[in-house]
């Protein structure tokens, strides 16, 4: 039995042992001078545990019901292996630069990773918390990276204390529902509400734990740590909080609403899908006088957040399957993006200010346009791929008898559209100015093509992404 | 050929691929190729697309022609043409090698230039032809991303504003469609529009927070998918972001815009709004014929104090277009056919008015009217042209713009002649701008200083105006050639709307009027 056990959560032994091998590794050897290799065999890790788990059959549940390897965590922990290893090799160069690539930095991102696979796997309150803490823990510490840069002590800073407050509301929350239910097990709390009724202190406790999550997601109104920390903290980090911890989030917040609370579907679904709301308005609206890009895709982020909440408060199998597809299309786009925001560079300095991409075009017209269709695609402007992750959410939110949130929805995206054209101004329309420098690294130019190429040529079938993701919802709703 | 339809719609997209791959260097070796693949490009379009006519059979009035493919959600990739639509390629075919002709003297850029408006080529045969809901998004919304980049990069002074403006307004009022077809999608469980066109929408009333709504769903779906053919079309009030694009745009954009992208909306109305949602057009159409009044009346009024040669031809393709809206909002044969001649025949003609004004900015780069006169003292071929579009502007019988907005009042005087009577007037007012704006440019003496010099036409432009002037005369004085192979479509149209509200007792008024005049 508990070789079985042991059996299924083999992935994550394997990412356990490797960042406390490579930590002592590291440490009695060349410390920081081997941190470049580090990434790279990180990375390459990384991807290899995700095609390992893609593979592999396994039983759906290990340890009792403690933890889950069913499709939904299967699916979900492929996008963050794949998109933290992309965030990964993406920032080495960018961090070595700048003498920031300590070896701590993979391997600290190897434990946040190690959390999140664990949390989208969580079948109980103490795995849930588990995971949280490992990921949130690991994440403190690369925000403050650079440590003689007051911004960036600042943003660890501000993430901590945060951070600190949603896990202790989550917490918290989770005493309530283990006080009113008897049992940590997510099954065990289904059982407990008989017929979509739950007592009192158990809704308390799950809308304790929906803010704790929302913190997580970064969702309005806990987003407020979100723009400070995207801008202080180093770029290559930036692009990490933009994505695996986003869909791990997303996929707790998944796991907790269905698979404990699912009997009551009518209680969390009017707070999601007021706090969706809440998300996508002010995270269009906040973003249009941003002048620093980074704090652009932080407000692009929540507005993001928004809509995939939009198909999580759906309730349904399918509003599943939309969060999880434009999950995951989402992360691509910012892979994507992010690639280009490190690439920004002049006089070997990096720059941030939306203003230095006047009439980027002219010097690098195939950049600039691997940036317009990016940026058009987190638009939602067909036929570009992020078109039909608003297309899932909108239907999900629709056939749940959302259609009010789904007409608000589209009005956000069209405030949100603004912005995203502002950029696309500024390559394509403005007057030349002091250009940026034409970038070489040849890492960052093949991750922006390919995210672009992916947005282009997903309308014929989006990669086959649509059966996977549907697979994956039916294991958790049923 | 089982998939001509789709070699039509992506020949330009794949000679836009070819140029973005193959062509190198901003040189003027590389400006030259870069027009040419263009230009044979979209020839060879409309050449493959003339196949497209000829295998059209216009006393079948069901979709012909038609491909389907599985896509992602259940949705197809389905495309096929109806008498409906088959013009509307045809005039995107006809209008667009003239347009990049048209555009020979552009020198920034060149290379994407032809790239942006090869894929709007595509995107907007892709509008007429696509046979699924979520397609038609698809083409309709893409259309956008090169029109938002033509204003943009090569437009005038204030391009910016204008390309935000036209980007925004139209996505606004697009999305609340999206969000409709959302709904249908779910209500019918197809995205396929000849099913949708036989589904039967729940039109029961209901009450929205506190609003009785009449016709019930119906009329909510209709309301969101005029939200954005409303905006294209443009009605008013919703017209505003046309001047300051048209204004702005570049020449060839301008005519791309008022001869080709303007048609979506009113090929929307008659593709979706009247054969999916009939009790809610029902239950719109006295505010849609008011609103097409007001729009005749009011731009042309608005038309007739304009400083800018474009923006007066932009007034007056809003007051055009009201036409067309009350075309099709009457609802009876010679309405619609008078509808659809309308927009065939404005895309001739504002398009070529478009081109008359690129023309003479080409020359003295400015568009402000006070800056011409008399240029029929140097330039008599132009002013022959000219006039000659003038004239079909305003309606002069033996021009196609007679035939359209003759039709048009016809069948609005069947169904409510108050309305028959303000438009009438419009004509009048047309024709009080349209000769007024010519008389400032081109009649008189030449008295400035900066016009002596000024060129008549080129060879190349006088070939690029001659087939317009072609099909300006021969749509006038042989309309034949589109009510007939438009007439079967139309009438199948009408009946199926008339079969619909029967069924949904609101034979009402104006029905009751349809009905005796068959």
């Amino acid at each position: 039995m508990l070789q079985a056990d042991l059996n299924t959560i083999l992935p994550e032994i394997i990412l356990a042992c490797f960042a406390m091998l490579s930590l002592i590794g590291a440490v009695y050897t060349s410390k920081d001078k081997a941190a470049g290799l580090l990434v790279w065999v990180t990375a390459v890790i990384y991807v290899i545990v995700g095609l390992f788990i893609a593979t592999r059959t396994t039983p759906e549940t290990a340890f009792h019901g403690m933890y889950n390897a069913d499709g939904f965590a299967r699916f979900a922990k492929v996008v963050i292996l794949f998109s933290a290893a992309a965030v990964l090799i993406m920032g080495q160069e960018y961090m070595a630069r700048r003498k920031i690539l300590n070896f701590e930095y993979p391997v600290l991102v190897t434990l946040a990773v190690l959390g999140m696979l664990v949390m989208v796997s969580a079948g109980d309150l103490i795995t849930l918390y588990m995971g949280l803490e490992l990921q949130s823990l690991a994440l403190y510490v690369v925000a403050s990276l650079r440590r003689d840069s007051i911004k960036s002590t600042e943003a660890g800073l501000k993430y901590f204390v945060l951070g600190s407050l949603s896990s202790g509301l989550v917490l918290y929350g989770s005493s309530l529902v283990y006080g009113f239910s008897g049992t940590t097990l997510f099954s065990g709390i289904l059982a407990s509400m008989s017929e979509g009724q739950a007592p009192l202190g158990l809704l308390f406790g799950l809308v304790f734990m929906v803010s704790g999550l929302a913190f997580k997601v970064s969702a309005v109104p806990f987003h407020m740590w979100t723009p400070d920390v995207y801008e202080g903290a180093p770029t290559p980090i930036t692009a990490f909080f933009a994505t695996a911890p986003k869909i791990a989030a997303m996929g707790l917040f998944a796991r907790v609403v269905f698979d404990a609370f699912g009997g009551i579907v009518g209680d969390w679904q009017q707070i999601l899908a007021c706090i969706s709301l809440l998300s996508m308005f002010l995270g269009s609206i906040a973003a249009i006088g941003q002048t620093n890009i980074k704090r652009l895709m932080a407000y692009s982020s929540i507005a993001h957040m928004g809509y995939a909440l939009m198909g999580l408060a759906a309730g349904t199998a399918f509003g599943v399957q939309a969060m999880l597809i434009y999950m995951s299309i989402y992360i691509v786009m910012n892979v994507g993006a992010f690639a280009f925001i490190l690439s920004m560079e002049r006089d070997g300095q990096p720059v941030t200010d939306i203003s230095a991409l006047k009439m980027y075009s002219a010097n690098n017209p195939g950049r600039a346009l691997a940036v317009l269709i990016l940026m058009f695609s987190l638009a939602g402007v067909p036929p570009l791929v992020g078109f039909f992750g608003k297309l899932y959410v909108l239907r999900a939110a629709y056939e749940a008898g959302l259609g009010w949130l789904a007409v608000l929805g589209v009005i956000a995206s069209v405030i949100g559209a603004y912005y995203y054209l502002r950029i696309v101004f500024y390559m394509y329309f403005g007057e030349s100015s002091d250009p940026l420098e034409t970038p070489k690294s040849p890492v960052l130019w093949s991750l922006l093509m390919v995210s672009a190429g992916i947005m282009v040529l997903g309308v014929i079938n989006l990669f086959g992404i649509e059966g996977l993701a549907e697979a994956a919802a039916m294991t958790l709703v049923n | 050929m089982n998939n001509l339809l789709s070699i039509v719609t992506f020949m330009p997209a794949i000679a836009a691929l070819i140029l973005a791959i193959f062509l190198r260097g901003e040189d003027a070796a590389a400006q030259r190729n870069a027009k040419w693949v263009a230009l044979i490009a979209t020839a060879l379009t409309f050449l493959v697309s003339l196949f497209i006519l000829a295998g059209f059979n216009s006393a079948d009035t069901g979709f012909q022609m038609v491909e389907e493919r599985s896509w992602l959600l259940g949705m197809k990739y389905k495309m096929g043409v109806d008498g409906i639509s088959v013009l509307f390629v045809l005039l995107t075919t006809f209008m667009m090698p003239l347009t990049i002709w048209a555009s020979w003297g552009v020198n920034k850029r060149v290379k994407e230039y032809m790239i942006a408006f090869l894929l709007l080529e595509t995107l907007m045969l892709g509008v007429f032809m696509a046979l699924d809901l979520v397609l038609f998004y698809l083409f309709f919304e893409a259309g956008l991303i090169p029109m938002f980049l033509i204003i943009g990069i090569w437009g005038g002074a204030n391009r910016v504003y204008a390309s935000f403006k036209f980007f925004l307004y139209t996505f606004l009022g697009s999305v609340l469609m999206l969000v409709a077809m959302v709904a249908m999608f779910t209500d019918a469980g197809t995205t396929d529009i000849p099913t949708l066109m036989m589904h039967d929408f729940s039109s029961t009333d209901f009450s929205l927070l506190g609003i009785h709504v009449v016709g019930g769903m119906q009329t909510l779906m209709f309301v969101a998918f005029f939200a954005s053919f409303a905006v294209k079309m443009p009605m008013w009030p919703v017209h505003t972001w046309l001047p300051d694009a048209h204004v702005q745009a570049p020449t060839a954009g301008s005519v791309v815009l008022a001869a080709i992208l303007l048609k979506m909306g009113g090929y929307g109305f008659l593709r979706f709004s009247i054969p999916m949602f009939p009790v809610g057009a029902d239950v719109m159409t006295p505010l849609i014929l008011w609103m097409s009044v007001i729009a005749i009346v009011y731009t042309s009024l608005v038309a007739l104090v304009q400083e800018d040669m474009k923006k007066l031809i932009a007034y007056s393709s809003v007051a055009h277009m009201g036409y067309v809206t009350m075309g099709i909002f009457s609802m009876n044969q010679q309405g619609v056919d008078g509808a659809i001649f309308q927009m065939i025949s404005h895309g001739f003609i504002s398009g070529a008015l478009f081109l008359c004004v690129g023309v003479i900015y080409d020359r003295m780069h400015t568009r402000e009217i006070s800056a011409y006169g008399g240029l029929v003292n140097r330039m008599p071929a132009y002013a022959m042209i000219f006039l000659f579009f003038t004239m079909s502007n305003v309606g002069l019988p033996g021009t196609s713009g007679f035939v359209g907005e003759f039709l048009t009042l016809m069948g609005i005087f069947q169904v409510n002649t108050w309305v028959a009577l303000v438009a009438t007037s419009g004509v009048i007012f047309s024709a009080a701008y349209a000769l007024f704006l010519y008389r400032r440019v081109v009649m008189g003496d030449l008295i400035k200083e900066s016009l002596k010099s000024i060129k008549d036409l080129s060879p190349r432009e006088k070939w690029i105006f001659t087939p317009l002037v072609a099909m300006t005369i021969l749509l006038g004085v042989y309309p034949a050639l589109v009510t007939d192979l438009i007439g079967p479509s139309v009438e199948a149209l009408i009946a199926h709307h008339e079969t619909a509200l029967a069924a949904a007792n609101r034979l009402g008024d104006t029905a009751a009027a349809l009905a005796t005049s068959h």
